[in-house]
């Protein structure tokens, strides 16, 4: 699914350059379940916006899904990100002024669906979150625990299968973020690849593999034969 | 693209921006209403000089002697070119283009007598025409000078409106003085009519209200005079008045033998081309006030531009957001040239709404003033209307067009870490 050759990210700002990802390499196959660690500034996130085409690498080779992701236009890149790739985030980044209902709905109107599948798809997707009784409150009324799944329904909207967490349960307390990670195995047993930024051990255990960061190369990674992890 | 897409996102975003939209489109709306008002005056006065300047008659030429300036067969320069009655009938056998030839008679320093009222005047011997070609149009009760009065050298007399308040005192009612008898150096005459007061704004020889006109054919078989003052003539086709004007001089140089190139053998007031300059002036001056306008809309336009910034920065985050999920650029660019057009158009609507009531109010506003008959009622029109739309339109574009190159260019991972 993800073939990473040699991947650097650099950040140039004029005068200072920095280099954030160094080399990366990198496969993911259909429906792994991995985390992501490491220290902070070791390339993470960095790393996951990539490969959710969210940026674009400044040196290397990225294949995602057959697509070689750095001959894309920007027009393409929207359209993967709209239905192959779900984000979620630690802050959730829900438009705060939007209803549950209508934030899950956004990417499904970026997919130009009609009104009446969107509405089958949105009320579909809130239920199997468990929101079905909380699709016209607006994030300001709603839990952290609620919100992060409001943003798990909006990251499946366009049913990718794909599925990329930037520390989901950063921002909540251990109960709510034991439900969003129960959510999210759930997603890899239905065949998804989910691959989500950690700074809890205990999070990370549950994930069938590991792969540590550190200054923007990969330290360790105990799957996949890459051969630089423990297995 | 598509359109549905657009407009879906667009009718989310507005309704929670409604204070600062609102606001916004008061903008729009004082400046749209500025410049409907400033044009809708410039209208006014358009259409009211245009009215005025008919006053003296529309599509006219008059004609009157002078002096040549060309040595011509054997004449030298600077002989006078006189105009004889029998000019009249010579022109119009020879030019059938024109509609209308006629001449005039004026005397001036006639002793005007009613009762015990002696006053000077001024006397023209005018033909029936005049009635249609310099609107000598009779009040209720009176008559202007007719065929029959022309071939019976009848001693009637029409007076300016201005002559009658002079002789009969303006408390007299126009009906009243037809049928009164006043002597012109001592031989009476019958008042037959009395003219409707009319604004006139170009006049040769003294004003039409102070007239005392009386048949071409009584006052030659009177006073005798041995020249002709101006003849008037009126093409049926006004699109080539310089054509014809040649053809004049080509007939009246055949009969008086002067150069007909010499173009002061005889002078010619050209009311088609005076109406065109005054036309001209007038479109500088709308020009000028629509750009006064122009430049009012254009502050709020400003305006729009820099809430749409504002509001760019404000929602950074939330263009990162739908640009995560899937938004291509083309949507965010939309989404804020939309936005600004829609504040534009909704604010300009009102505008002109405002615009037209104020206009439609001020014309039935019971004022009288010289003023207002000189510089008219603001109008608005079809065109100010297009126009407005126009400049709106164009506006509101460039307005949100800047706002959203930029939020288009912003890079979504950058835009997911602004706080």
């Amino acid at each position: 699914m993800i073939e990473m050759k040699s991947i650097k990210k650099t950040y140039d700002t004029g005068s200072v350059s920095f280099d954030a990802l160094k080399g990366i390499d990198l496969d993911v196959d259909k429906n792994e379940f991995i985390a992501i660690v490491g220290p902070s500034g070791s390339g993470k996130s960095t790393l996951m916006n990539l490969m959710g085409c969210l940026d674009t690498p400044t040196g290397g080779e990225y294949m995602l899904e057959g697509n070689r992701v750095e001959t894309l236009s920007s027009n393409q890149l929207a359209e993967i990100r709209n239905r192959r790739v779900g984000f979620v985030f630690q802050a959730f980044n829900l438009l705060p002024y939007a209803t549950a209902y209508e934030n899950v709905e956004l990417p499904i109107l970026y997919a130009g669906l009609k009104h009446k599948e969107r509405k089958r798809r949105v009320t579909e997707l809130l239920g199997k979150v468990g929101l079905a009784d909380k699709m016209a409150n607006k994030p300001t009324e709603m839990s952290g625990g609620e919100m992060q799944r409001v943003a798990i329904a909006r990251a499946l909207a366009n049913n990718p299968q794909l599925i990329l967490a930037d520390e989901p349960t950063g921002n909540l307390d251990t109960a709510s973020g034991g439900e969003i990670i129960n959510i999210f195995e759930e997603l890899w047993r239905d065949g998804r690849t989910v691959i989500m930024i950690t700074h809890d051990t205990n999070i990370a255990k549950r994930c069938q593999r590991l792969i540590r960061l550190k200054d923007g190369r990969i330290d360790t990674d105990n799957g996949n034969g890459n051969g630089n992890g423990r297995h | 693209m598509n359109p549905s897409i657009i407009f879906s996102v667009f009718s989310r975003d507005f309704k929670r921006q409604r204070k600062r939209m609102l606001l916004t489109l008061v903008a729009i709306l004082w400046g749209t209403m500025s410049i409907m008002l400033l044009l809708a005056y410039g209208e006014g006065m358009k259409q009211q000089f245009s009215k005025n300047s008919k006053g003296l008659g529309d599509g006219i030429v008059i004609l009157w002697g002078g002096q040549t300036s060309k040595p011509f067969m054997g004449f030298g320069k600077g002989r006078r070119i006189h105009l004889h009655s029998e000019d009249v009938d010579y022109l119009k056998k020879r030019m059938p283009e024109l509609d209308v030839v006629v001449g005039e008679y004026i005397r001036w320093g006639v002793q005007v007598r009613h009762g015990k009222k002696l006053i000077s005047e001024r006397v023209n011997g005018l033909y029936p025409q005049y009635e249609t070609i310099r609107n000598f149009i009779p009040e209720m009760g009176g008559r202007m000078i007719n065929q029959l009065d022309m071939d019976l050298k009848r001693r009637v007399a029409f007076l300016g409106n201005d002559t009658k308040d002079r002789l009969f005192g303006p408390d007299i009612p126009p009906e009243d003085v037809v049928g009164e008898t006043i002597y012109l150096n001592n031989t009476p005459y019958t008042v037959i009519g009395v003219m409707r007061p009319k604004i006139q704004m170009g006049s040769y020889q003294g004003q039409d209200s102070d007239v005392i006109a009386i048949p071409f054919t009584t006052f030659f078989a009177i006073f005798g005079d041995p020249y002709l003052d101006n003849m008037i003539y009126k093409p049926r086709e006004f699109d080539n008045m310089a054509g014809i004007e040649k053809r004049v001089f080509e007939v009246m140089g055949a009969k008086y033998r002067f150069n007909p190139t010499d173009d002061r053998a005889l002078s010619t007031w050209d009311i088609v081309e005076s109406a065109k300059v005054t036309g001209n002036i007038m479109i500088g001056i709308q020009l000028f006030l629509g750009i006064i306008g122009g430049l009012t809309l254009l502050i709020a336009a400003v305006g729009v531009t820099n809430i749409m910034y504002v509001s760019i920065k404000e929602r950074t985050r939330e263009i990162g957001v739908k640009m995560a999920v899937g938004a291509r650029k083309i949507y965010i660019l939309a989404q804020f040239v939309i936005e600004a057009l829609g504040i534009t158009f909704l604010g300009g609507l009102f505008g002109m709404a405002a615009a037209y009531i104020l206009t439609e109010l001020f014309k039935i506003a019971p004022i009288e003033s010289q003023v207002l008959d000189f510089m008219g009622r603001p109008t608005v029109s079809l065109e100010i209307g297009i126009t407005v739309t126009v400049i709106l339109g164009i506006l509101g574009f460039m307005a949100g067009l800047f706002p959203a190159m930029k939020a288009a260019s912003i890079n979504p991972t950058e835009a997911l870490r602004y706080e």
